[in-house]
Order: structure tokens, then sequence, then C-alpha cells
């Protein structure tokens, strides 16, 4: 009964999102006041029968209904109850239902949150998303449905990859997801505008929130991703370049840049047709990513099915989205007025710096993920391409972006000098210097002083901002604190986004340092590497809820002082028969020590050690720069028209 | 006008990535395009040397044995355990029949199952040759069981298929491979 009411939760959402993309469209378009403003409403419908039909996925996952085929397939009695709720969305079918289900909260909350905006925009934009979501939930309806039966029902479910029953993977998606979809809301404002033909700075000031919104939930998801496979795949690495991760990078970067467009479109009315283009390139790259490595075509682990003829209908989709916009853009993107003029070196000219780099990035990891492709298609040749191409190509790129990042805030609009805004950095740069020189006289290779020395040139610079921007020294203290605490949420948001991008470069300079190796050790033997020494105790069984663990206890001391008793194991799972390592890491802040055991040969453990400098701060500073991304986003002056909460006084409301 | 082409520019992109996902997936549909293979790196080059003790009911062999034959042969790596393998059995017994001589080894397999194996799906090799510790199929650079190669008859490799071989892969991968050496 319950995948029943999903199932019709489902189709009527469907059947809501069509009128959704109809009638705003119509009405805006006859100028029918009425039909624009049904959308609202209409969009808030499709999100909750949407809302329903996913609860009833999570429910029937619970339940153990195996006489539903997605269940049956991945999910198993004994499966842990946090696994059978997230496991909802770790397969094909529940993916996509997740995916519709926040591109309809993304509707509700333009709903919600747009009461302020012109009528007609709102109409339009809200639109937009209904026609997107209506495409998804018919590829679900039709070509992948979550609430299929299968009789006769088994007795018990093949169960979840093992891989996937991890807390920090459960969690993964759905803030992945958010980030993905949430550039939905600016690929509509896009579109919108496109349609109306008019782009103005509230605009600008509209989009930006939800960008960066989706982009704080985008760097997230990506950062979780990458501890995820840090820590679960017990390779000791963090980023394997693998088409999926490449498929969540490409949104970031082009993100990345449409944050900062978006900026030079709110105060100057500039680069209006270029912020729209990445608007709607942002989102197509989401869309790509999301359902073109699924349908098997790029080599990747991540790929769910293998199914051509779903592939087909995606393509159709994305084709309708894609192909759509950027048509529409060819044709109307002439029509948007050009805005403010600015001299080269300006800080629009630094912010259009910033979006070259971004997406000259973004295009070079587009070649090395399609390359093998077309190089299959074209000349029948197989290739793969690696990390080496990437870091090649990535990493030349990423330094003058980053030197640039430092000098951009604080530049003058219009027109600026280089000259003194160099000169207001010169500790910075002091600084830099010597922590490159000082960690290339250490282990340090040539690059990766230069990154110590870059991340050193962010952190300061973001502090150096705002230092300028209170005038620190110049003025009283008692001045500064006050210019302090005036200033803007954004200016903080700003500073932390930046000075989290340096603690990440320096968390990745230094896990370039790591060292490992591999040792065969039997109980009561110790093994030393990077000044650790580890001394395995013992080998022993541990049962666990759906699998069989084999666990190693190991002792770690440095200089004869314990730092640590450390237990890596192995994860057999019977029902899908497959082993999973369960790295231990031990990780003091600077430096994380990492155990994996490996296989047993004549009762002695083969182990793999390793010894990774500032790795915590690959993750750290990704949250960081998350959490410049929300502080802006609370500055009430982010938000049109948002109004200052009135101090009601008690007495004022009888009079 | 400049400018025109220019904001067609990313429309005209898009057109043809699309266009590119919809032949890969058209012919991946009809099997002529697998993103996920991988090619044998024998393809072209001569057999390695190995030469492999007996497996009942057949008679051991060696590089050199398969060399001697001067006709293509299609070697046919195979298991009692692997479950592929009883699928693709069949189209081995066909090919056999067709008159093309099959040689077969019993890949980390002990002698009675392998023996029980070709007694119980029919024996399709004229000789067949067991490979206990797996050290050729590690010179072979064998994916796993199944797995065939066409040798020519200077026994290089022509043609090679990782996983079971079924009608449509014989029909068009095997059967053009080998109207290729006649």
């Amino acid at each position: 009964m319950i995948p029943e009411l999903g199932h019709f939760a489902l189709a009527l959402a469907c059947a809501l999102a069509l009128a959704q993309t109809v009638l705003p469209l119509w009405g805006a378009h006859r100028n029918d006041a009425r039909l624009m403003a049904a959308a609202p409403a209409i969009a808030v419908g499709q999100m909750l029968a949407l809302g329903v039909s996913f609860a009833c996925l999570v429910l029937a996952s619970v339940d153990d209904d195996f006489s539903v085929l997605n269940v049956a397939q991945n999910s198993h009695t004994l499966k842990p109850l946090l696994y059978k709720v997230t496991g909802a969305w770790g397969n094909h079918e529940g993916s996509i239902l997740l995916w519709t289900l926040i591109l309809a909260l993304c509707g509700g909350a333009v709903a919600a949150f747009g009461r302020n905006l012109p009528s007609a925009l709102r109409a339009r934009v809200i639109g937009v998303l209904g026609g997107s979501s209506a495409g998804f939930m018919l590829f679900a309806l039709l070509a992948s449905n979550p609430f299929t039966r299968i009789f006769p029902a088994p007795l018990d479910g093949r169960d979840m990859n093992p891989l996937l029953q991890d807390p920090g993977l459960a969690f993964h998606p759905p803030i992945l997801y958010a980030g993905y979809v949430g550039f939905a809301v600016p690929f509509a404002f896009a579109v919108a505008a496109l349609l109306e033909g008019r782009i103005d700075a509230a605009w600008g000031r509209w989009v930006r929130p939800w960008t960066l919104a989706s982009w704080c939930l985008l760097t997230g998801g990506i950062a979780l991703g990458s501890w995820w496979a840090y820590y679960e795949l017990g390779w000791g690495g963090y980023w394997f370049w693998d088409p999926v991760e490449n498929a969540s990078l490409l949104p970031w970067l082009t993100g990345t840049a449409l944050l900062h467009s978006a900026i030079v479109v709110e105060k100057r009315e500039a680069l209006k047709v270029w912020t729209v283009l990445l608007a709607i390139g942002t989102f197509s790259l989401s869309l790509s990513g999301t359902f073109l490595v699924r349908s098997g075509i790029l080599n990747s682990v991540h790929s769910f099915a293998n199914d051509p003829t779903r592939g087909v209908f995606i393509l159709g989709l994305l084709g309708l989205v894609i192909g759509g916009s950027l048509l529409l853009f060819a044709f109307r993107a002439p029509v948007l007025a050009p805005g403010g003029l600015f001299a080269p070196l300006s800080r629009e000219g630094a912010l259009v710096f910033n979006n070259i780099m971004l997406c000259s990035m973004a295009a070079v990891i587009i070649t090395g993920t399609m390359w093998p492709l077309v190089a299959d298609l074209m000349f029948g040749h197989k290739i793969s391409v690696g990390a080496p191409f990437f870091n090649a190509t990535v990493l030349p790129l990423s330094l003058p972006l980053f030197a640039a990042m430092t000098i951009a805030p604080t530049m003058a609009w219009k027109r600026a000098q280089l000259g003194p805004a160099l000169l207001r950095l010169w500790w910075v740069a002091l600084a830099a210097l010597v922590v490159g020189l000082v960690t290339s006289l250490g282990a340090a290779g040539g690059l990766a002083a230069a990154a110590f020395g870059l991340s050193a040139w962010l952190v300061l610079g973001a502090l150096a901002e705002l230092i300028e921007r209170v005038r620190l020294f110049r003025i009283p203290l008692a001045d500064s604190f006050a210019r302090l605490r005036g200033l803007r949420l954004q200016t903080f948001g700003t500073a932390l986004g930046h000075a989290g991008m340096g603690i990440t470069v320096a968390g990745i300079a230094g896990m370039s340092l790591a060292t490992q190796s591999v040792v065969l050790l039997h109980p009561g033997e110790t093994a030393e590497a990077a000044g650790y020494v580890w001394k395995l105790e013992g080998v022993y069984d541990r049962p666990g809820p759906n699998y069989a663990e084999r666990v190693a206890t190991l002792t770690i001391t440095h200089n004869g002082a314990v730092v640590a008793t450390v237990e890596p194991s192995r994860r057999t799972f019977p029902v899908q028969r497959m082993t999973t390592t369960e790295a231990a890491i031990e990780t003091n802040g600077l430096a994380d020590i990492y155990t994996v055991l490996g296989e047993e040969r004549d009762g002695a453990a083969v182990l793999r050690l390793h010894y990774n400098p500032l790795a915590p701060w690959i993750w750290l500073g990704a949250l960081v720069m998350a959490a410049g991304g929300g502080l802006s986003l609370l500055d009430r002056r982010a938000r049109v028209g948002a109004p200052a909460r009135a101090k009601v006084r008690p007495g004022d409301a009888v009079a | 006008m400049n400018r025109r082409i220019l904001l067609l520019a990313p429309f005209g992109a898009a057109v043809v990535a699309g266009a590119g996902f919809y032949s890969v997936l058209g012919r991946m549909k009809t099997g002529t395009f697998d993103p996920h293979d991988v090619p044998s790196q024998l393809i072209g080059r001569r057999v390695p040397d190995f030469d492999l003790p007996a497996q009942a009911p057949g008679q051991g062999f060696g590089s050199a044995d398969l060399v001697a034959q001067g006709r293509p042969v299609l070697l046919n790596f195979f298991a009692s355990w692997c479950v592929p393998c009883v699928v693709e059995h069949p189209e081995l017994m066909k090919l056999s029949a067709s008159g093309l001589p099959l040689w077969g080894i019993a890949y980390k397999d002990t002698v009675p199952a392998a023996s029980g194996f070709l007694a119980t799906h029919g024996n399709p090799f004229a000789r067949v040759a067991r490979d206990a510790p797996g050290q050729v199929a590690i010179d072979f650079g064998v994916y796993g069981v199944p797995e065939s190669y066409l040798l020519d008859k200077q026994g290089i490799v022509r043609w090679r298929m990782a996983g079971p071989l079924t009608p449509a892969v014989v029909a068009e991968g095997l059967r053009p491979a080998l109207a290729k050496l006649v």
C-alpha cells in the first residue's frame, strides 16, 4: 500500500510540476496576474507531494518491504537502521527521487522567500524550475521507478554495497545533491532574465545568495566525499581525479566563478551576458555530472546502472534543458543592455581574471575527463587520463589565481593601481616568502614549498584585508574596534572563504610530503616509519551486525612515549561478498597517523603505515570556506528587501 | 554578426557534445562499443612461452604445440567454479562442431573438478592443459575466466574476449576476426 501511495504522489507531483511550468510562464507572457499568482501555491503543492513520495520510499526501506524491487536489491533485514534510511537514496532510482525532491524544495523556497520579487520574474523562475522538475520526474516514472514491485517477493534483500555503509557517505549524497540542484535556481533566474530581456543590479543581488547557498553545500559535499575516500577506501589518498569527482569539481569551479561575476553584476551592472552564461553553464555541468556519469559512458566506480536506454532518455532530457536554454541565450543575450565600463586593472578586472582562470581549469578538467572517450570513439585508442595530467595542468593555473585572490579584494572598482595595493600587502608577501623558503629548506620540494608560501599568502592576506578595513594601528585602537563592529558580515565571509582556501592548499601541500611503508609483522613485532614505532599486539575476530570483522591492535609510540592504540580492521560482508578496509586514523590536528590492515599470511599481518602531514587541513579548509559562505548569507544586506527586524517595545502594541 | 556567432558558440558546443554522447549510447546499445573494455597487450604479438601439464581428458600442451598446428586456434581459459563458463559452454560446443580447433586451459582448478565439468557439459577441446597456479594466465594477462584468445597459424594473437562468448560476440567479433585469417 505504502509504495503505491508513493507512486501516486510521484505522479501527482509530476502533474503539478507540468502545471507549474505552463501556467506561470503563460501568465507572465500574457501579463495575467491571476496565473502568475498561482505559481507559488503550485510549487509548494508539488514539493509536498514529492515529500510524501520520498517518505514512502524511506518507509518501505525501513519496513524491509522486499516486494519493492529497489528495496530488495539494496537492503537486507540485518542492515542497521541508519543505512536502511540512507539506503533509500544510495541507489540509482532513489537518488533520482532525492534529486527531484531537492529541486522541488528549491521551487518551494523561491515561492516562500521570493515575495519581494517582481511577480513576472518570480512566475518565470518558478515556471522554469517546474519544467526541469517535470522532466526528471517523468524520467523517474517511466525509466527508473523506485516503487516497482516484484513477485514473488524474496525473503531477504541483496544488501547495500558495503562501501556505502558508512556514516560519512550516508550524508554525502544529500549535501552534494543539494549543492548541484541549488544551482537550478540561478539557472532559472538566468532563463527568466533572458525571457524578460532585462538584467539589473537587483537581479544580481537575487542570484548571489542562491548561488552562495548552493556553493556552500557543494563545497561541503565535495569535502565529505573526499574525506570518505580518504578514510574508507584505505589507499591514503583523498582525491583520485575519478570522472565522478571531476564531475562534482566542474560545477564547483564555474559556480565559484558565478559567485564572483554576480558581484560585478550587482555592484557595477557589468558582465551581464557572461554571468547569465555562467549560471546556465554551472547548472548544465551539474546536470551532466549527475546523469551522464550514471549512464555508464564514463569509466567510473560510481556508475550505478549500465543501461544505455536510460542514457538516451537522460540525454534527451539534458538536450532539452541545456540545449533549450543555450539556444534562448544565443537569441536573447544581445537584448541585455551592457552596463558599467571598467579599466583592465580594477576590481572588476580582477574578478574577470578570476573567472578566466576558474573556467580554464574547468575546461582543462573537462578535456582530461572526456579525452579517453573521444580518443576511443574517434581514433580507437584506449587511453586513460590520470592524476599526472591533471596535476600538471590544474596546478599551474591555480598558482596565479591564488596569487590574485589576496590582491583583488584590496583593489578599487572601475580603475585601480597595482602599486599601492601591493604596498599594503608587503608584510603578507614577506611572510609568504619566509614560509616558502623555510619549507623548501625543510623536506618540501619546489612546488610544495610554493604551495606552502601561497597558503600563507592566502590566510594572512585575508587577515590583511580585515586589518586594512579597520585601519588597525593607523587610527586609535578604539576606533578600529568600532570599525570592526561596523563591518558587514559579507566582508568577514569573503575573508573566511579565502582563508579556508589557504588552509586547504596547505593541507594538499602537506599531503604531498606523506610517507608510507608496507610491512609484514608477527604479533609482538615492531616497525618504524616517520619517527613513529608501530607494535602489533595481536589480531582477533570481532562480530558485526551484518559483517565479520578482523581487527588488528597496534600501539604507536614516539620517542618511547605511547601516542595511541589503534585498531585498523577488515570487514567481510557475506551477503555482498565484499571486503572493506577500515583504516585507523590517529590525528593530532597537524598530521594523521594512518594504519591499514591488509591480508594475513602464516600468522603475520600485512600492514600499511602512513604518515600524512597536515591531512586534516584539507577538509578543515573546505569547512572554513563553507562557513565563510554561510556567514555572507547571514548578511541581511545580501538579501533584497529583507527588512530589519523592528524592536518591539512593550506597550507599543497597545497604543 | 561576430557577436551573434560568439553567442551561438555555447549552443554549438552543447550540440556537438550531445551528438557525441548519442552516438556512444547508440553503439553501446548495439554492443559495438564498450567504454569499459580494456584491450589486451597481446593483440598482434606472439603467445607467451609456456608448457603446461595435461588435464584429463585432454593432453597437455605448450606454446610450441600451438604454433606447430599451422592453422588458427581458439585458446580458452575456463574453470569448473566459474558460472559464466557454464553460460558460454554451449557456444564453445557449437564452435568446436563447426570445425574450429579449440584448446582449453583449466585455470586454478583441481583435476577431478575440471574433468567432471567437461564430462557434464561436454568437451569442446582438442587438447586440455591445466594451469593450477595460474602462472601462465598471468603471462597472458587474463582478467578472469572465461577468457578466449584467437591465434593465427603463426601463433600470433589476433583477437581476444574477456568474458563469456555469447552468440552476439561470436557473430560480431570472433567470426569477422577469423574470416580475416583465412
